[in-house]
């Protein structure tokens, strides 16, 4: 939006219908009632967290390398004509940043890594004693670069492959799919999640209308002045979404009798403290005898106790995204992918983090890059489009 | 069907009740009006209805009041979803998905229906609502007029019994009010079901009402009855009653069908008589319908010339691809009052805001006051132009009226009390310490006026002014302006009241999907379009008058 719908008070973005009356890219009828195939967005999740997780695996910065741009090609196969899709470019600019702003403190901070390669040497500041281990300036090493520069890419494939699932799969109909129990705290989340960029679009229109008041609509005083107003907005806009979903019978609850609410809480507490402790048994090195089973018992708890929960909602889907073919196959390829990868991160540590000391330079491991290769398989042709 | 048992509401440190001996009820299958001043108390009866009034407002309610044999005292707005749907002022703020045909299915979601139910009402409620093309779209991308459709069919879905709707056509261009009003018309027609709606813009609604209810003032106690009775006593009419009284016919004519055919004899004393019509003194420079093919010397021709605020030259505007001005030539000149129409999103708004480089232009020329608007530094610009936007709220930074106007002032580097005396000209009664977000809709509107008239701009824009005011209000605004534009500046109105623009304008400029299709005197401009032409010229027609004004004005 921004100064487009500058003053047009909150009825927005009207511009944006189409001039009436032209010839509609919709030729027959049958065409505009039945939407594009969706596949679930949950199997999008699970095929970007898989790319994620074998982003951890790896340092080597060919492969992370394939990794995006494997997303890049699936996004831009399977996109949707959403505002949605816009967010992996936005993901990818905040992953260049983060990768910049790795290497800036690389740069400026020194490096943990010892290296021989120096490249420049920058002035450095003296710190008091107890600031010590903390390094401001010097020696600015190859090593020390490299070894930025590969953390940094990895982090930054984490951002894109979230990047890519938000752009693929719209949270709003994830929300669909969620147990009832869940729901209405689902549509909490996502009504809270719109506020941000409710409130960005008000300060843009505050400000802009500040230069019909004659003052600079630009600058930190103008943000300032212009806080107050924005929040109290923002908070009546609240209250009227809020008014109108209690009026749309947003939380109406069934009647279930008190034995079966008291048993809903028990298990999904127990159920949720399970998964606690049964997490931090696995992370811990004494815990790893009951870590696991624990873990087990506490996630169908919890499961156990989000279903019995969801009969005090009444709620009913309107056509549920239904899991197909398709979806198998868009989360099986990102499984398959976080699976093998972590085989051979097990079986060649090497090929997937390259060493920094003594700095060589990193090669494309065959087998590995076959299996990032299997992330395309959302882009094939012949699933785009089933019949 | 809706029972109101005696009841008063009072909000908490209010002195009053805002409304009170409330008593009456509403017949399944009806549509019932609810008229009344600003301030007295319709949203807070429609509130009731829905009980979000006082669950959900706070507040105390004496009394009763049930829907459908339901007590509201017993049930939360949730319990009533089935019985009761409501559709506020601001379909935007009531949306809770974000794409056309989920937004439809929300509300029998919550009401726990079966999903091959819920498929079949959705499309029937596609249909019945023209909104088939639509379903797929996004909320945020659809008109004015498809928003206010889509919030009624996402809240008739669930086949409530009862409609409460605030104000559904006030923000709508006459076109898509008709659309709205055809569709509620039906759903009382065919489907039996109670409305009850509140509506400023009368002429819009009155003649579907079955029943009309009035609040005459806050905390008086309503009248009830059918819409002719009422309407004769009612401080707030619509013009064709206007006409009706000052012509004293009984029972008075609500629709321009039943007012026309009782005008023969207002005709004959009108034959011959001439509007006297304060036409504008520089028609000389109206601008003409240049040739598109000779650009070169339309731009020759039209060398600069004193007399003019403001040129716009083959301006043409394009954001996020859409088109939203293609090649508008305007001219304003001083003293001249122009309205600006067209549907929601034809580029009224986008023209204003180039006007005060808010927008730069894609490509073309704007000037204003010798000025380039998005070049001019705004301290500089707000002493050539002045926009008062659709919500005059966003101009209001401080927290008491007193701090408002100083810092007008300040803004427009004029003397210490200019902007304090011309708020007290506009609002004779309100107070110093008054926080902005305490005044009524239309004291806002004025407050917000003051302020941009500090700076005394020649050129004047209001984007949509009479949004949300009553009658009263738009007859204090409609002297004001007069006065404005007898004083020297032009004024520009983008707005959908045709009656205001009847009342007001010297010219009508009407834009569709971003062009200028007509511009010209009022008279002529108004009188050839029967979705702009305001009632009185419908009831008198072929006679040229405008408002009912200049009819009262030719008979004395």
């Amino acid at each position: 939006m921004g100064d487009d719908s500058a003053l047009k008070g909150r009825g927005a973005v009207t511009y944006a219908a189409p001039p009436r009356g032209r010839a509609q890219p919709r030729p027959g009828r049958r065409q505009a009632t039945t939407p594009p195939p969706i596949t679930h967005p949950g199997a999008w999740w699970t095929w970007s967290l898989g790319l994620a997780t074998a982003a951890t695996r790896t340092t080597n910065p060919l492969l992370l390398t394939l990794l995006i741009t494997v997303t890049a090609y699936v996004v831009a196969t399977n996109r949707t004509p959403t505002p949605n899709s816009r967010s992996y470019t936005a993901f990818a600019k905040l992953a260049l940043a983060v990768l910049l702003i790795r290497l800036l403190f690389a740069i400026a901070l020194g490096s943990p890594i010892p290296g021989t390669h120096t490249l420049l040497t920058l002035p450095e500041v003296p710190l008091p004693h107890w600031a010590q281990g903390i390094r401001l300036g010097g020696k600015v090493t190859a090593e020390g670069l490299a070894f930025a520069f590969y953390d940094g890419l990895k982090l930054a494939t984490l951002l894109i492959c979230v990047g890519a699932a938000n752009a693929l799969a719209n949270p709003a109909r994830l929300l669909k799919s969620l147990p009832g129990a869940l729901y209405e705290t689902g549509v909490a989340v996502v009504v809270a999640l719109t506020f941000a960029p409710n409130l960005v679009a008000d300060v843009q229109r505050l400000r802009a209308a500040r230069r019909l008041r004659g003052r600079p609509d630009r600058g930190l005083r103008g943000l300032l002045q212009v806080g107050l107003p924005v929040l109290e907005g923002a908070l009546e806009r609240s209250v009227a979404l809020a008014a109108a979903m209690d009026a749309r019978g947003y939380g109406r609850t069934a009647q279930v009798p008190a034995s079966v609410r008291r048993t809903t809480t028990a298990l999904t507490l127990g159920g949720l403290l399970g998964v606690c402790a049964g997490t931090y048994g696995l992370l811990t090195a004494e815990g790893g005898g009951y870590g696991l089973p624990l873990l087990l018992a506490g996630v169908v708890a919890a499961a156990a106790g989000l279903r019995l929960g969801g009969r005090r909602t009444l709620r009913t889907r309107y056509r549920p995204d239904p899991w197909g073919a398709r979806a198998w196959l868009v989360a099986g390829s990102g499984a398959a992918v976080a699976a093998l990868l972590t085989l051979a991160s097990v079986r060649d540590p090497g090929a997937l983090a390259p060493g920094v000391v003594p700095l060589v330079a990193p090669t494309l491991p065959l087998w590995p890059a076959a299996v990032v290769l299997l992330g395309l398989a959302p882009a094939l042709p012949t699933f785009k489009e089933p019949s | 069907m809706i029972r109101f048992e005696d009841v008063s509401v009072t909000y908490h440190g209010a002195a009053q009740p805002a409304v009170q001996g409330v008593d009456f009820e509403v017949p399944e299958g009806e549509l019932v009006l609810l008229v009344g001043p600003s301030g007295a108390g319709k949203s807070s009866l429609l509130g009731a209805v829905s009980g979000l009034v006082p669950h959900f407002t706070g507040g105390t309610l004496r009394g009763r009041v049930t829907v459908a044999g339901r007590d509201t005292r017993t049930h939360k707005p949730r319990e009533l979803a089935d019985v009761v749907g409501t559709v506020g002022q601001d379909p935007l703020s009531h949306f809770v998905t974000d794409t056309v045909e989920d937004e439809l299915a929300y509300g029998m979601e919550s009401l726990g229906l079966a999903p091959d139910v819920m498929r079949r009402r959705v499309e029937e409620t596609l249909d019945l609502l023209g909104l088939a093309g639509l379903r797929d779209r996004s909320l945020a991308t659809l008109s004015g007029g498809q928003q206010q459709r889509v919030a009624i069919g996402s809240v008739l879905t669930p086949h409530p019994q009862v409609l409460v709707l605030d104000e559904p056509t006030s923000a709508l261009d006459p076109a898509a009010a008709e659309e709205v009003l055809a569709v509620l018309q039906r759903l009382v027609h065919d489907l039996g079901t109670t409305v009850l709606l509140a509506e400023h813009r009368l002429e819009r609604v009155v003649q579907y009402a079955d029943q009309v209810v009035l609040l005459p003032a806050p905390g008086a106690p309503p009248v009830l009855g059918t819409p002719a009775e009422v309407m004769a006593v009612s401080p707030v009419y619509p013009p064709v009653v206007a006409l009706g009284r000052l012509a004293e016919w009984t029972p008075l004519p609500l629709t321009v069908r039943d007012a026309r055919r009782r005008a023969d004899g207002l005709r004959e004393r009108l034959a011959g008589r001439e509007p006297a019509r304060g036409t504008t003194p520089f028609t000389g420079l109206l601008p003409n319908s240049r040739p598109r093919t000779s650009r070169w010397r339309a731009r020759k021709q039209t060398a600069p010339t004193p007399a003019r605020t403001a040129e716009v030259q083959a301006l043409s505007v394009r954001r996020a691809g859409i088109d939203a001005l293609r090649r508008v030539d305007l001219t304003l000149a001083p003293g001249e009052t122009v309205a600006l129409m067209g549907r929601n999103g034809a580029g009224k708004s986008t023209l204003l805001n180039t006007l005060v480089g808010l927008v730069a232009p894609t490509s073309g020329s704007v000037q204003v006051g010798g000025l380039t608007p998005h070049r001019t530094a705004p301290r500089d610009l707000v002493r050539r132009v002045g926009l008062v936007p659709q919500e005059p709220r966003d101009l209001l930074y401080a927290d008491t009226v007193a701090a408002e106007c100083t810092a007008a002032d300040a803004d427009a580097g004029a003397e210490p009390g200019t902007c304090r005396a011309l708020v007290s000209g506009l609002l004779p009664d309100v107070t110093d310490g008054t926080h902005p977000r305490d005044l009524s809709e239309g004291q806002r509107l004025a407050l917000a006026l003051a302020i941009v008239l500090t700076a005394r701009p020649p050129l004047l824009l209001l984007d949509e002014p009479t949004r949300g005011l009553d009658y009263a209000a738009k007859s204090r605004l409609v002297t004001i302006l007069r006065a404005l534009a007898t004083e020297g500046h032009a004024i520009v109105l983008a707005t959908h009241d045709v009656e205001l623009a009847a009342e007001l304008a010297h010219r009508v400029v009407l834009l569709a999907d971003g062009e200028v299709i007509a511009d010209g005197p009022t008279a002529e401009v108004v009188v050839a379009s029967p979705s702009f032409a305001p009632q009185t010229t419908k009831i008198l027609a072929p006679q040229q008058w405008l408002t009912v004004a200049e009819v009262r004005e030719a008979l004395t």
